[in-house]
């Protein structure tokens, strides 16, 4: 891909973004960020290409460790970023009865 | 040219990763289709991690005599499984620490969790560009030149060095302003904002620096060049920091969540890779407009949020002239009756109620209340809290049904045919002052109209101290209103028992 082509997905998704941000209710900011985290960890895919990689030169095998570290900061990120955020999601719970038992826990 | 050939197939998986991110937020447009939201976004995270797997797998060279990428029939590429096993090892360490930490983190510290969350990405971001400038055959960004003499070297394309460069620099940034905004979250820092002088041209001057070295690194693949971009940006993100006040950390979070996201998108570019650009795109917008909507519920300019220092003059001033006018005291059981007498209440909650851990017993008190007949509501500010819808989820885990919690703009104009507004943990959001008083610090931000109410009844700890802004709030001295001093977990608990 050219850097126009790239440039392009870049614009169009920033658009996407923006409208498809703009109608999350304020109610759900706080999961928004949380998966908004765990998506941007995305970047794992980049540390994952430098540990596979076999290089050249003096750096590759420095590049290759930086890469596995890369991979757990971002695994933790991922894994716990969509766990947290399924855990608050599971909270937003409807109105059951017009009456709740008033039973304390 | 060198280019890293990428399979039609690997592109078009990348795509539909970056589709289902879409759609991970799309679903939170409300909470019915949120969890289905989350699911697409765990969907799209298994395609791009697969597909790099897949076309990326570890191969060594079965080695050459003469060197690499100098004899054809020898140097045959073999898979390398121990590096298969350390990648999924790295996987499998960074799993288990992430679902351990998303299980035990309490609701409350969410907004550190977040921003500890935001650290991991800004450094594995600059991880992922020193990896991509050490080794940039891996990456397919360089050339390699074959000299007739010496090893091989390569050359990383020119614009390929500007998007690492900037990669990096976002990354460190997101990672140094996100651990001060831990630190300062976990209350291993203190949440008042720290003064540097000259701050604002030691800052103008590290961003001038950064931005000139980048250009510089274009025509000098040098290291120190690259190394002192990574440091500045390290330096700077700190600067830019320390000197926010608590009160600000919603902005705060949501610029470092639009910082993490920027990075992604850096790196994205450096890669040719359509899910990483498109996710940080997302990332990068949402985290923009959550700090503008932020920005908008303080009445406070963008610029003047990142300048720094709100809430410094809450110790020096306005705390004195306090106490000398007349309010009213009440008791849990005079809050009780008045309740329960209500035809409506709304609760309206803040960072101190996330403070007392007061929601359950809160939640507690609603379901009492609403046993006799009470509407109870509650009103959410927007900036309540330290991070965007930071009270939603404290009441989501104290079973508040999602229903009965509304925003300021839609429950607002209630307030007048309440008879009780309860104010449990927030100050500045209620205070009338910034509709009236055009000298106030927060005059503009939009308020809760609580003193509209038939009676207020506001939880503080003491009379002594004033809001994050640093104002005195009007409504403690209203005839409407009654204040509760004590502890706001403490004082729910007798209204409870009073209600009984």
């Amino acid at each position: 891909m050219d850097f126009i082509a790239i440039l392009s997905i870049f614009v169009l998704a920033c658009f996407v973004g923006y409208f498809v941000v703009w109608a999350v209710t304020p109610a759900l900011h706080t999961p928004l960020m949380a998966v908004t985290n765990a998506i941007s960890s995305v970047i794992i895919v980049g540390a994952l290409i430098a540990a596979a990689a076999a290089g050249i030169g003096a750096g590759s095998g420095v590049a290759k460790a930086l890469g596995l570290v890369a991979v757990v900061l971002a695994s933790v990120n991922i894994f716990g970023g969509f766990a947290v955020t399924a855990r608050m999601l599971a909270m937003y719970k409807k109105k059951e009865r017009p009456v709740a038992p008033a039973s304390s826990k | 040219m060198h280019e890293l050939t990428v399979s039609p197939w690997a592109s078009l998986a990348y795509l539909v990763a970056g589709v289902c991110f879409i759609l991970a937020l799309r679903g939170l447009s409300s909470p019915a289709s949120s969890q289905r939201g989350n699911r697409f976004g765990i969907i799209g995270m298994t395609i791009a991690v697969v597909t790099t797997l897949v076309t990326h797998v570890p191969v060594r060279m079965n080695g050459c005599p003469l060197g690499i990428g100098r004899c054809a029939i020898l140097d045959r590429p073999v898979v390398d499984w121990l590096t298969v096993i350390e990648i999924l090892a790295a996987i499998g360490l960074g799993a288990a620490i992430g679902l351990v930490t998303a299980r035990r983190i309490a609701m409350t510290a969410m907004p550190q969790l977040v921003a500890a969350f935001h650290s991991l990405v800004g450094l594995a971001a600059v991880l992922v560009g020193v990896a991509a400038y050490l080794n940039p055959q891996a990456f397919g960004i360089s050339d390699l030149v074959v000299p007739m003499i010496g090893q091989p070297f390569a050359v990383i394309h020119p614009v390929s060095r500007i998007e690492l460069g900037l990669g990096v620099a976002i990354g460190a940034i997101t990672f140094s302003g996100s651990v001060i905004a831990f630190l300062k979250l976990n209350g291993n820092m203190g949440g008042k904002p720290i003064m540097l002088p000259g701050r604002h041209v030691i800052n103008l001057a590290l961003l001038a620096g950064i931005l000139g070295l980048i250009a510089y690194f274009v025509t000098e693949q040098a290291p120190w060049v690259f190394w002192t971009i990574a440091i500045l940006s390290f330096v700077i993100g700190f600067l830019l920091i320390v000197p926010i006040g608590g009160a600000d950390m919603p902005v705060v979070v949501s610029m470092l969540n639009s910082y993490s996201g920027w990075a992604a998108a850096a790196m994205g570019f450096t890669l040719h890779n359509s899910a990483m650009i498109i996710t940080g795109a997302l990332v990068g917008s949402s985290g923009a407009i959550l700090s503008y909507i932020m920005c908008r519920a303080m009445n406070r300019s963008f610029i003047s949020v990142i300048a720094g220092g709100f809430g410094a003059v809450a110790d020096t001033s306005g705390g004195g002239t306090a106490i000398d006018r007349p309010w009213k005291r009440g008791s849990a059981e005079d809050a009780a009756f008045l309740m329960s007498q209500a035809e409506q209440v709304i609760i309206v909650p803040g960072y101190g109620m996330a403070v007392a851990q007061a929601q359950h017993v809160l939640r507690e008190m609603g379901d009492k209340l609403k046993a006799e007949g009470v509407r109870v509501k509650y009103a959410i500010h927007p900036v309540a809290g330290r991070m965007p819808g930071h009270m939603n989820v404290l009441l989501a885990e104290a079973n508040v049904p999602y229903d009965d919690v509304f925003e300021l703009e839609d429950i607002n104009s209630e307030f007048a045919q309440t008879d009780v507004a309860f104010v449990i943990g927030a100050n500045d959001v209620t205070n009338p002052a910034a509709k009236t008083d055009k000298t106030s610090p927060i005059y503009g931000m939009p308020v809760l109209d609580v003193e509209k109410a038939k009676t207020v009844l506001f939880i503080k700890r003491s009379m002594g101290g004033v809001g994050y802004a640093g104002v005195d709030n009007d409504l403690f001295y209203r005839d409407n209103t009654m204040m509760l001093l004590a502890d706001a977990k403490k004082m729910v608990e007798d209204i409870v028992k009073a209600l009984d």
